[in-house]
């Protein structure tokens, strides 16, 4: 940080993860790969022994003690998350595995009960694979057809050729909030606000938008949006899938079993209010009341604090990057959020990450489950860095002398 | 940087720079493709054989300094080779790769050169990929090959 950042408080925040204290082959951790999941801090990790050591039985079933502890909760996380995304009504906060499955269970609920032969999805052509192959096999199941929007050679979202896709046949906008191979962040408001104008429904993947970007459904306007806690300083295998109460309460289940029903009998079985109708089985109990503690986290440092000081590291190692003679920026929008895609000239990024990680740098290598925006790139695969509310610009200088290493190594 | 530079050794550079026998084979006897759906690295193994021997062998890969450098060596190494000679090669460079055996030692053997991979057990699927596409292509399967 530089001193003008002011007082952002690094240190303290540094020593609230545990891990970040760990060594890797005698050096420091340089975690550079918060776009594929987030270290955790103290406070997410003892939230999940407390669950276990004092308070864990199954959730809405139990007349004991226990259960009711448990209960309460899992929703007042559930309140917690409803707070976070600004939603209308907690009813409206549907806890998944994470956002793939608040996707998919779109696609099947939603999209079963809505997709006709001839009607069309919205893509765009920087959606993680998790946001693309669950729209094809509804599209192969109800004849619906899937339509791409194109990025310019910046990776910008081009707003006009999509304005030129939407048409009255359109029933669905699923986009991504931030590109999480690139960056970009998408104008999703206004995508929104055009998709309405011909009365389709909008999904937005906010999985790389919730670590960085304050969230409000009400603003946002849009009908579906996902994200997952695991990217958010959170558990793995818990996500929360927001939907509009009206669209939530048109849809037939997704999952059948427990929790989800009202009255089970072999010839009929009644459905039980949202946001259960969704939540078929016994949840990830101690991972939503752990994700409730991450938001906490997050929001004790606030997201004004946390985006300054991304998007200082982001134009640090932008410009100190961009002084290497051959490195390639991938994706050069003009709105980004804390991911720096690249690769050096005749090294693949396989062996990028490498050598990287021989320093105790960690990236992601590899197509990022975006395949289709490596292609537009016309590249196999890409090296990111991204970044995270406790990284510094000395893993930043770390990552510049690591590339400099590869360089050497295959000079 | 040892273990570094026992991956990344000059012979390893030097086929990755310069694979031999890259490119396409028209007359082909068999040839399959193999894909890492991890990095989306993709290698394309063409053979020719004669009865049971293995007379040329090509390839044609997008990859990183491991698979390439792994799929030059294996050309180099199974040309000439009958079948089974070629299998054996495999089956012992896999067991040596996953610890199931010693590494190779004798410094005249080229697979020595890829032994630094035993201590990058995330890159091992690099180096057999080659191998593992040039069964395929000897069972004449169009299929792709996957290192999942």
């Amino acid at each position: 940080m530089t001193g003008s950042a002011g007082a952002y408080p690094i240190d303290r925040i540094r020593s609230d993860f545990p891990i970040l204290s760990e060594k890797i082959r005698g050096k420091a951790l340089v975690y550079l790969d918060n776009g594929a999941s987030a270290q955790k801090p103290r406070a997410v990790i003892d939230r999940i022994s407390k669950t276990y050591e004092t308070e864990y039985a199954n959730v809405h079933r139990g007349v004991h003690y226990m259960s009711q502890k448990a209960t309460d909760a899992m929703e007042a996380a559930r309140l917690r998350v409803k707070e976070f995304l600004n939603a209308a009504s907690e009813k409206e906060c549907i806890f998944v595995r994470g956002a793939t499955e608040g996707i998919n269970l779109v696609a099947s609920s939603w999209g079963r009960a809505s997709l006709k032969p001839g009607d069309e999805i919205v893509l765009s052509v920087l959606e993680h694979h998790s946001n693309i192959v669950p729209w094809q096999m509804i599209a192969e199941q109800t004849g619906a057809v899937i339509r791409v929007v194109p990025v310019d050679d910046r990776g910008v979202f081009l707003m006009d050729e999509y304005e030129k896709l939407l048409s009255p046949k359109t029933r669905m906008v699923a986009v991504t909030h931030v590109s999480n191979a690139l960056g970009t962040v998408v104008p999703v408001k206004d995508v929104v606000r055009m998709a309405h104008g011909v009365g389709a429904v909008v999904l937005l993947d906010g999985c790389q938008a919730a670590p960085h970007i304050r969230l409000d459904m009400q603003d946002l306007g849009a009908d579906f949006y996902v994200f997952s806690g695991h990217k958010l300083y959170g558990p793995s295998g818990i996500g929360v899938l927001y939907g509009r109460e009206a669209l939530l309460d048109a849809m037939p289940p997704y999952q059948g079993g427990g929790e989800m029903i009202n009255r089970v009998t072999f010839e009929k079985t009644t459905y039980a209010e949202l946001p259960f109708k969704f939540e078929a089985g016994t949840p990830h109990i101690a991972g939503i009341i752990a994700l409730g503690s991450a938001i906490d986290y997050v929001e004790s440092i606030g997201f004004e604090a946390i985006a300054a000081h991304e998007h200082d590291l982001l134009s640090y190692a932008t410009e100190k990057l961009a002084g290497i003679n051959s490195v390639e920026i991938i994706g050069t929008a003009p709105e980004k959020a804390a991911i720096l895609s690249f690769n050096i000239r005749d090294v693949h990024p396989h062996d990028v990450g490498t050598i990287l990680d021989y320093d105790g740098i960690a990236v992601r290598t590899g197509h990022h489950c975006a395949q289709p925006i490596m292609d537009r790139f016309d590249v196999a695969a890409t090296v990111r860095a991204s970044f995270g509310l406790y990284n510094t610009r000395a893993e930043v200088d770390a990552l510049v002398e690591g590339i400099k290493r590869v360089q050497e190594m295959f000079a | 940087m040892s273990d570094l530079r026992e991956l990344y050794q000059e012979i390893i550079l030097d086929h990755s720079r310069h694979p031999r026998n890259a490119g396409k084979m028209e007359d082909a006897t068999g040839e399959a493709q193999g894909n890492n759906p991890l990095c989306g690295d993709r290698v394309t193994v063409f053979v020719k054989l004669d009865g049971d021997r293995i007379v040329d062998a090509r390839f044609d890969a997008r990859g990183c300094a491991i698979s390439v450098a792994s799929a030059s060596m294996m050309t180099e190494l199974i040309k000439g080779k009958t079948v089974a000679e070629a299998e054996a090669i495999f089956q012992r460079f896999h067991e040596q790769l996953t610890g199931k055996a010693a590494p190779v030692t004798d410094e005249n053997d080229e697979l020595a050169a890829l032994m630094g991979v035993r201590e990058f057990p995330t890159r091992i699927k690099c180096a057999t990929l080659p191998w593992h596409t040039f069964r395929a292509a000897l069972e004449g399967e169009k299929d792709r090959v996957t290192t999942e």
